[in-house]
């Protein structure tokens, strides 16, 4: 029989993800996928899934679910207030729940987490994945956030659940990197563009998945740009009226304004965890050290997969 | 005269992307180009290839992060220098689509007549005698940006975009046309409509047109949609 999650409360943006999709953006279909992937695959592995299996990604304030048959579940990403019938769940680390109601409250210390479930959630396959494409409107749960009243299917599990309690382990991994949030956003720059690194920008209220929108003092206005151009996630764009937008996961495939450079691999995951109001400094970088940065988060990401697999194996 | 293959910048677009700039400008010739260098970089299948996204004067080209950035600009650069120039003539495939101009699916085919000083029924014919090229497929899913609009018949976006276009609006933007896959806002000026789904996520591919493509309006009335959806 397939298990159920059932959402009693959608949350404030919640959203299927995976890591995204591959393969059309010539033909226009944004990447997708969770805002930090790395994050994303943890909760899996910690559920005991492949890295690649669709998880929920929670925005400022979580959803409410009920499972209708024991799970397993794992949360990774800013620190969210987790609950599974009044016991606190903990965060980054398998948890077994019986079937139950898990409320997920306010994040505190960044803007997004996310929560894996064992077997995944089972949504159809789009154009060769489960991601959630808000512009486009399709795959996800009918190309939308989530709604109090939709059900998720989960996927097959290889060792199923069968907690009649909430039942953690006394391990977990580290979720915070080790960096400084107050360190700057690091981007390699267009030459002659105009330098993002002359002031403290402010996260603007109307940042989504598409692109995370800067306040301050106008950067004076480029010469009118030719004509559009591919754009990706990163790509930092300069409209007319001089206020940034950094690119996020859901960015279209090509973009008209000007170009001043894009944030480099291993800086995107925090501009995930920005919060509405924030500071943002940015600091330009060359390509060598994008590429060693970039190195080493994956390898991080590997040795705690490692870990994780590890720990399982003699659960 | 031969026309050259033309000068090629390559810059970083992202940790795992260059793109590959011919110009930027709406030349059909540099368009042309991309389509080709395009079709040459796919039918050699690089293992680290994973998107390209061919636009106006440039194509972006997407990677597997785990490889080696200078390798694949190396490898990108030896295409480039392969490619020879290409005639304007873009694409072999040719896609007639049905459009029902004026009324209700064209709100702006009378104003936009009247700013260009001619009959709507000349508009409408005018636009259906062109043949467009899918200049590039963007701003959302199946989204094709066509060339080769008569230059007269070039018109200013709407000073307001509308909050809501109808799925298969057929439009005119600046010296381009191009076709909304999606009820979605947009500032074009809106000629007519087709009934013709532009993008299907469930099919393979997902988008009537591709890139490089060459494409015919042919005008049709209400009766002609009813046997088309018949």
């Amino acid at each position: 029989m397939t298990r159920q999650a059932s959402v009693l409360q959608a949350g404030l943006l919640t959203t299927v993800q995976d890591l995204g999709r591959s393969g059309w953006r010539h033909l226009g279909v944004a990447h997708a996928g969770a805002l930090d992937p790395a994050q994303a695959q943890l909760a899996n592995r910690l559920a005991g899934n492949a890295g690649d299996a669709a998880v929920l990604e929670i925005t400022l304030r979580g959803p409410t679910l009920h499972f209708d048959a024991p799970v397993r579940i794992a949360l990774t990403g800013a620190t969210v207030s987790a609950k599974f019938e009044g016991t606190l769940v903990p965060m980054g680390r398998p948890v077994e729940l019986p079937a139950g109601t898990l409320e997920l409250g306010a994040l505190r210390g960044g803007a997004r987490a996310w929560l894996a479930v064992d077997g995944g959630f089972d949504v159809p396959m789009v154009l060769g994945s489960r991601s959630t494409d808000l512009r486009g409107g399709f795959g996800g749960v009918a190309g939308r956030a989530l709604r109090a009243g939709d059900t998720l299917a989960l996927g097959e599990t290889v060792v199923p659940a069968n907690a009649t309690s909430l039942r953690s382990v006394p391990w977990w991994i580290d979720l915070h990197h080790d960096t400084d949030p107050h360190a700057p956003i690091r981007y390699q720059p267009v030459p002659q563009a105009a330098s993002l690194c002359s002031q403290v920008w402010r996260v603007s209220p109307s940042s989504n998945r598409q692109g995370l929108r800067l306040q301050g003092e106008a950067l004076p206005a480029p010469a009118a740009a030719g004509v559009s151009e591919p754009v990706a996630p990163g790509t930092i764009q300069l409209p007319p009226d001089g206020q940034p937008i950094v690119l996020l996961a859901d960015a279209q495939t090509v973009g008209g304004y000007p170009r001043l450079g894009h944030v480099i691999a291993a800086d995107l995951p925090r501009l995930a965890q920005c919060t509405p109001g924030q500071r943002l400094h940015f600091e330009a970088c060359d390509a060598a050290t994008a590429r060693r940065l970039a190195c080493a988060a994956q390898a991080r990401v590997a040795r705690i997969q490692w870990m994780i697999d590890t720990r399982l194996a003699s659960v | 005269m031969t026309p050259s293959r033309p000068a090629c910048d390559i810059e970083a677009l992202a940790d795992d992307a260059w793109l590959l700039r011919f110009g930027d400008t709406l030349d059909p010739a540099l368009n042309a180009h991309v389509h080709a260098l395009a079709a040459r970089i796919r039918s050699r299948a690089p293992h680290w290839l994973r998107d390209l996204v061919p636009a106006f004067a440039s194509l972006g080209v997407f990677f597997d992060p785990a490889s080696s950035p200078d390798r694949v600009r190396v490898e990108l650069e030896g295409i480039v220098e392969s490619m020879e120039a290409v005639a304007t003539t873009a694409g072999d495939r040719l896609v007639e689509i049905p459009v029902i101009y004026g009324g209700e699916c064209g709100p702006d085919l009378e104003s936009a007549a009247q700013e260009l000083g001619m009959a709507a029924a000349q508009l409408a014919a005018r636009h259906a005698a062109g043949e467009y090229t899918v200049a590039m497929i963007g701003f959302a899913p199946g989204f094709p940006y066509l060339s080769g609009l008569d230059p007269e018949l070039a018109l200013p976006r709407l000073a307001t975009p509308r909050a809501r276009v109808a799925a298969g609006s057929v439009a005119i933007g600046g010296a381009q046309t191009g076709i909304y896959p999606r009820e979605s806002p947009g500032g074009w000026r809106i000629l007519g409509r087709t009934p013709r789904v532009l993008f299907d996520p469930e099919q393979n591919p997902p988008t009537l047109l591709q890139p490089g493509d060459r494409v015919r309006f042919v005008a049709i009335d209400s009766a002609a949609v009813a046997q088309e959806l018949a």
